[in-house]
């Protein structure tokens, strides 16, 4: 810890450049939303899934990085198809994507159709919802798994690593998830 | 352990922090969803949503770290004074962050949409805008953040798990609702 620990410039300067970085990464979801922004814009109810969904590839991404990142630090954790820690919190992940999304699409199209009124079907917004996290969750396993093995083999602490990158690598994907389930189903 | 029980207890555990953001998501969503007049009056501004929201989370979640660890470690009280030097330059600090990333993400938006050649509004609006909205959302989540976190230490909570979900749950409707506010405001002021 230096002296710049508790200063405004020492504070800035260390975090300026990541945040300028994330930033740029997060960049490429807003040209994706720019893509379909016109789809959004006819339907609202999807625009209401917008930050939820980034939100809960972040999370999912996040959660499973944190969970295997102490595994490793423990030396419980594995790289191995048969690893029960790494099958279980895979599959935990899998739940909860496939719990929380078809309640997030409901929730999207209840508030959407009393604030003002939607033009897509609940079954519509629920489908895009469901299939957006179903693939969101298998996503984050995979891109939380290849990150956290990438540290471990690079010797790098996966707490200062894996979790930055797997929650910005998860919100631009769930922006990309949302179009292709958005082309798939409206 | 066996699969079942790793899967079943991550479950658990993840289940309730999951379900808050979510909600939390939701009502900036709604937010979004009512501010299409303006996403359609100011190109570019919806290419902007994805980056501020994360600043925000990225910025203030690691003031509440920071001011968490402190605690731990008694480098600062837990009470709202404006004479602990450590509390103000941390919060000067995030504030400087999140004004300064909001306006380099707006610079960067309209390099990127010139460059691919797709509509935008002008700079000066769309930097106007970020940098308002960094401001307005960065005083109101210093203000929630210092709150939880000294609040929640001194009833004997940890502030390591308060910090994350209150950030989570507020930073998002914080960062769509003040880029509403700051959008009508620089509209008003005539630009666009």
């Amino acid at each position: 810890m230096g002296v710049s620990e508790w200063t405004v410039r020492g504070i800035v300067r260390r975090m300026l450049p990541v945040l300028v970085v994330l930033t740029a990464i997060e960049l490429g979801s807003g040209i994706v939303l720019n893509t379909f922004e016109a789809t959004l814009l006819r339907y609202p109810t999807l625009l209401v899934l917008v930050p939820v969904t980034i939100g809960m590839a972040g999370n999912l991404g996040s959660i499973l990085a944190a969970r295997f990142s102490t595994a490793l630090h423990l030396g419980l954790l594995s790289f191995d198809v048969d690893d029960d820690r790494l099958v279980g919190n895979a599959i935990a992940t899998m739940a909860l994507a496939v719990t929380v999304f078809p309640l997030m699409g409901a929730g999207a199209w209840l508030l959407q159709k009393v604030v003002g009124g939607t033009r897509l079907t609940l079954p519509t917004v629920v489908g895009v919802a469901l299939l957006s996290g179903t693939v969101l969750a298998a996503l984050a396993v995979a891109v939380t798994t290849i990150t956290t093995y990438a540290a471990y083999r690079f010797e790098l602490n996966p707490d200062d690593v894996v979790i930055p990158v797997v929650t910005n690598v998860c919100d631009v994907l769930g922006v990309l998830v949302l179009f292709g389930a958005v082309r798939i189903l409206v | 352990m066996t699969v079942r029980e790793v899967a079943r207890q991550a479950y658990r555990e993840s289940l309730p922090v999951l379900a808050l953001s979510a909600v939390g998501g939701l009502f900036a969503g709604v937010v979004l969803g009512g501010m299409d007049a303006e996403l359609e009056q100011v190109a570019g501004l919806l290419v902007l949503v994805p980056a501020l929201l994360a600043t925000r989370g990225n910025v203030y979640g690691s003031l509440g770290a920071r001011l968490g660890s402190a605690l731990h470690q008694g480098l600062v009280d837990p009470t709202f004074s404006t004479d602990d030097e450590r509390v103000n330059a941390a919060v000067a600090a995030a504030l400087a962050n999140g004004v300064l990333i909001s306006g380099i993400a707006a610079v960067l938006t309209v390099a990127l949409l010139s460059a691919l050649e797709r509509p935008s509004a002008s700079l000066a609006t769309l930097v106007a805008i970020a940098l308002l909205a960094g401001f307005i959302s960065g005083v109101l989540l210093t203000v929630a953040v210092v709150s939880v976190v000294f609040v929640g230490y001194r009833r004997g909570l940890n502030p390591d798990t308060l910090a994350g979900p209150v950030v989570t749950t507020t930073g998002d409707v914080v960062g769509v609702a003040t880029l509403l506010v700051a959008t009508r405001i620089v509209l008003a002021l005539g630009g666009g």
